[in-house]
């Protein structure tokens, strides 16, 4: 990258609002930044070293601020679907587009190109009007798509590039009769474009890391969870992400916007599962209290605990576990049985004494590990050892056998301890019931949607517990114990290290997540500081370890018959 | 049905017997004198569908204690006993690991769909549903098309390897909209004009193919099978494109349902997921009557099915590992229920493709649906034996009404049999002792 070469969104003014494009059609005159663009001498660009699909939140925001919050992403995608055990960031390394899902895209993408082109909103994004609004104009078509191409690309876009799209537009005018219409074919077949649907990460020129585009992209979506502003598509145009001043002074301006919010926000998202969340169903004859508006405000409290404590009050996030601090609806209200008289959120202090408290008393975290009809100190306890403490529990046998933790009406088996002691007379079952049971059972006394019960079948429930060998009862306690082990930070930030880079942490730079363990925790377990030590990383924007492939090579499986050899 | 859902109308035209927006049926005139092929000489197509169903069965109460033609029916395949002579019934197939552990509701599933042992969801290989539709999926505006009775997109076998799945339309509405949205062209309509935009649009893709393969050059080995992927996903869009150009055959069968109102289940409520089922069978029914998809995917319930029946405290996949034997029965009487609404909902299936009109005889004439589950007896996750059936004749090339037992070999033979029986130039298939060179002989006419 050179000082002097022409970058598009350099002779950009900033403007207030999200909309970058509206922006340059504001301050451009017709044709002349899409020239500019259009004679910028292109980069060899370098090998690709990763490509991530974009998640529909990323989608949705990138355009919301490409084009404005006025046009609207109408349509369904596909999702990226979370593997077993980790983030669906480090999944979107290895998801592709499907048939279906590709026409989802497309679909998508024509309804955006539709509104950004219609008669209401081509002033705002046209630089120019063509000489007739039925036949070709190809110097307007330019002036339009290169000045759109690095927006949606990431990437200046050299003229060769734009001049495919130019040449779509033209074409499509030949059929249609509709500039305008035509056009719109041009931008939607751009927003299909691999290099729009992934993060696509490519290598710099010396192959010792990123380059500048990538790094610009990776930091944004990291930090704000959405395509990169031009002040810092800016800054990488002029080699400031390449020197530590540089990169230091788009950290800081990024987590100081409170957009740094958004990114948190899907942070979180992907490390509780919270999407699994909103699509609970609970049965609705013994849940009678919960409902979709539950589920869907369930994740709004979490999040908006979350960042409350780590970025308002900027808390140690330990004392996440034993906070007594959240934000009620009124729905959430009846399920947590707490007075709620506005119609909005509000905040809401759970009492000192109070069993609930903290992260495991969320009713996200409760109703999720739970069973539609009951919950599972099971699964609650396995949740802990793996989405909290990233330790892995194994699974159970295959021939397990569980009829004895049968009937929850069972006259003698009232409690779920009662049924799990009854199931763990086998010894192969006890193996892995401790580990994940006794950091279950003192939730107990929050049933399958996380509401507050001191019995269970007229039977009074038991919440004694052991962690790491001490014993404790109740779920407040379990939050302490929680907030006083070292485990819970350091998975936290190795998750936050797999989903900045989207790679597990076998294929980061060696060495790094233990330094930013010990760095998160030198530095008082704040979020903020987590983010910069990650944001400021070479390892943050190092080429990914090779590893393993996720999949062996597709094999030839099939040998065809003689008759089509 | 009609009780729970008065309102709903996606199908009344068509369960009334009324068809709602349709124009001329196809007449015998445009067939030929023996009622199987077009007059132009194109015969009627050839369907492949696989149908499934999760959690398996009670073996002795399913599997025909008789082999060959004319078996005998269990209490379990009670509701497909008016289709027998058009359904197939295999037992006795297998799916070896080489070693591999058995991951539960996984292994079974993937090892049919792949001929590939594997411990995990994610496809090694692809599935041979994409391998036919490569083959016959050229002629339809769909390749395939993947649904899903429960709400559930990833309630999914089929992809095309590379541990990607290719999800399940789980909305009635959206697969309507899908099928016979602004996009579908009327086969019986008398006027075609092709859409200039549509025109447009396909050049337009076809432009930035080219472009594209550009990128190919620059990823490394781990991501040039996905963006290949991608690409072939953009093709088929390109593909469909295409079609929509060009003036569809009329099709005798072929009837444009009513759009109604969408019935996603909310919950994991099992009387939900059976309507929603029998709006889905209606609905691919009639994308194969009218050629839209020669290839589809129908997913029953998952292999971790959480439905529920309303007011109990357990699902059905929960029940097949916690409900306790009867000692009187013999069996677990919850879980044999849910297996009973799965067999009913695979009778309703095949009594839908029985009903469509074809040429002298019936879509289900020039179908083959193979019906399977991910294990046998899901109480211990077995995946020796698990239960299959193979519907319809394939247009006359399959035989049909026999009960069929593998012997304990791979479960792979079926895929085989399925490839080749669609016409795929295949003569072995798999991996380790899943690969074959032996389709099941018996099916073939």
């Amino acid at each position: 990258m050179t000082r002097s070469r022409s970058i598009i969104w350099l002779s950009l003014a900033v403007v207030a609002g999200a909309a970058l494009l509206a922006g340059l059609a504001a301050c451009s005159t017709a044709g002349a930044p899409g020239e500019a663009a259009a004679s910028a001498q292109a980069p060899a660009p370098g090998p690709i070293v990763g490509m991530r699909r974009l998640t529909e939140a990323q989608y949705r925001n990138a355009i919301g601020d490409i084009f404005g919050p006025g046009i609207e992403v109408k349509g369904r995608f596909e999702g990226v679907v979370r593997p077993e055990l980790g983030l669906i960031a480090t999944a979107a390394s290895d998801s592709t587009v499907s048939p279906s899902g590709f026409e989802q895209y497309d679909a998508v993408a024509r309804g955006i190109a539709a509104q950004v082109l219609d008669e209401r909103n081509r002033a705002t994004f046209m630089p120019c009007k063509p000489a007739d609004p039925a036949a070709p104009d190809a110097a307007c078509a330019r002036a339009f798509l290169s000045g759109v191409a690095p927006l949606i690309l990431r990437r200046p876009v050299p003229a060769s590039d734009v001049e495919t799209y130019v040449r779509i537009a033209g074409q499509s005018v030949e059929t249609t009769r509709d500039f305008h219409a035509a056009l719109g074919i041009g931008l939607a077949a751009m927003l299909v474009s691999p290099e729009f649907l992934f993060l696509t990460d490519t290598a710099a020129a010396d192959g010792r890391g990123l380059s500048a585009w990538s790094k610009a992209s990776r930091l944004s979506f990291l930090l704000w969870n959405t395509t990169p502003d031009e002040t810092l598509m800016a800054a990488a145009a002029r080699g400031d992400l390449d020197t530590p001043q540089g990169l230091r002074t788009q950290v800081d301006r990024l987590i100081a916007s409170p957009r740094v919010e958004q990114g948190v926000r899907a942070f979180f998202s992907d490390f509780f599962s919270l999407e699994r969340v909103a699509d609970l169903s609970k049965d609705p004859e013994i849940y009678r209290r919960f409902n979709t508006s539950v589920a869907r405000d369930l994740p709004e409290q979490l999040l908006r605990t979350v960042v409350d404590h780590l970025l308002v009050a900027d808390r140690p996030y330990p004392e996440l576990f034993t906070s007594r601090r959240t934000f009620l609806s009124r729905r959430l209200g009846v399920v947590y049985n707490a007075p709620v008289a506005s119609t909005g959120w509000t905040a809401y202090e759970f009492p000192a004494d109070d069993e609930r408290a903290g992260l495991l008393g969320q009713g996200a975290f409760l109703a999720l590990y739970s069973h539609e009809g009951r919950s599972s100190p099971t699964l609650r306890g396995k949740a802990i050892r793996e989405v909290l403490m990233c330790q892995a529990v194994p699974p159970p046998p295959a021939n397990v056998d569980f009829s004895g933790f049968n009937e929850t009406t069972n006259a003698i088996l009232k409690t779920s301890r009662q049924r799990l002691e009854m199931h763990n007379t086998d010894p192969v079952c006890a193996g892995c019931h401790k580990i994940t049971d006794p950091l279950g059972l003192p939730l107990e006394r929050f049933d399958g949607i996380g509401a507050f019960r001191m019995e269970e079948n007229g039977a009074v429930i038991d919440a004694m517990g052991t962690f790491e060998g001490q014993a404790f009862e109740g779920a407040a306690a379990l939050g302490r114990l929680m907030a006083a082990s070292k485990v819970p930070p350091q998975c936290l930030t190795r998750r936050f290290a797999e989903y900045a880079t989207g790679l597990p942490e076998a294929r980061t730079t060696p060495g790094w997540i233990g330094r930013l363990q010990s760095d998160f925790e030198a530095g008082g377990h704040h979020l903020r500081t987590l983010l910069r030590q990650v944001a400021l990383s070479p390892e943050f924007y190092a080429l990914p370890m090779p590893g393993a492939a996720p999949h062996a090579k597709v094999a030839t499986l099939a040998t065809r018959s003689k008759e089509s050899r | 049905m009609a009780g729970l859902y008065p309102r709903r109308s996606v199908l009344r035209g068509l369960m009334g017997g009324a068809a709602v927006g349709v124009s001329l049926p196809l007449l015998d005139c445009f067939l030929d004198g023996n009622g199987t092929a077009m007059a132009s000489g194109a015969p009627l197509p050839v369907r492949f569908g696989a149908w499934f169903w999760g959690l398996g069965v009670n073996d002795d109460r399913w599997t025909p204690k008789t082999i060959g033609a004319n078996y005998d029916i269990g209490p379990e395949l009670k509701p497909i006993a008016p289709y027998k002579d058009q359904i197939s019934i295999l037992s006795g197939f297998d799916v070896p690991l080489d070693g591999k552990s058995n991951t539960p509701h996984v292994s079974g599933g993937v090892g049919i769909r792949t001929a590939v042992a594997s411990s995990s969801r994610e496809l090694p290989a692809p599935s041979f549903d994409v391998l036919i539709a490569d083959h016959v999926g050229n002629r339809s505006r769909f390749r395939s098309l993947d649904v899903s009775a429960t709400k559930d997109a990833t309630n999914s076998l089929s992809g095309r390897g590379a541990g990607n799945l290719n999800p399940s339309e789980s909305s009635p509405l959206a697969l309507y909209a899908r099928i016979f949205g602004p996009d579908f062209a009327d086969p019986n309509s008398a006027d075609f004009k092709p859409d200039p935009v549509v025109m447009a649009r396909k050049s337009a893709l076809s432009a930035v193919t080219q472009e594209r393969q550009a990128l190919l050059q620059r990823v490394g080995v781990r991501d040039k099978e996905r963006l290949d992927q991608y690409f072939t996903s953009l093709r088929q869009t390109e593909q469909q494109l295409a079609i929509q150009l060009e003036k569809p055959a009329p099709l005798e069968a072929c009837r444009i349902p009513a759009r109604g109102d969408d019935s996603t289940p909310k919950g994991n409520d099992v009387e939900q997921v059976i309507a929603n089922h029998k709006m889905m069978s209606q609905l691919l029914a009639m994308a194969l009557a009218c050629n839209q998809t020669r290839v589809f995917n129908l997913n029953f319930v998952s292999g971790a099915s959480s439905l529920t029946r309303p007011g109990s405290t357990i699902s059905h996949h929960q029940l097949t590992h916690e409900e306790a034997i009867d000692p009187t029965l013999g069996y677990q009487p919850d879980v044999t229920w849910f297996i009973q609404r799965s067999m009913e909902a695979f009778g309703y299936f095949i009594n839908t493709l029985g009903s469509f009109r074809e040429g002298d005889g019936t879509l289900l004439d020039n179908c083959l649906v193979l019906a399977h589950s991910e294990t046998s007896y899901a109480k211990i996750h077995s995946i020796e034996n698990i239960p299959m059936m193979v519907a319809g004749r394939a247009g006359g090339k399959v035989k049909t009404g026999l009960h069929i037992n593998g012997a304990g070999t791979p479960a792979s033979r079926v895929g085989l049999t399925m490839q080749m029986l669609m016409g795929v130039p295949v003569d072995a298939w798999g991996q380790g002792s899943l690969r074959t060179s032996k389709p099941v002989s018996e099916l073939v006419a």
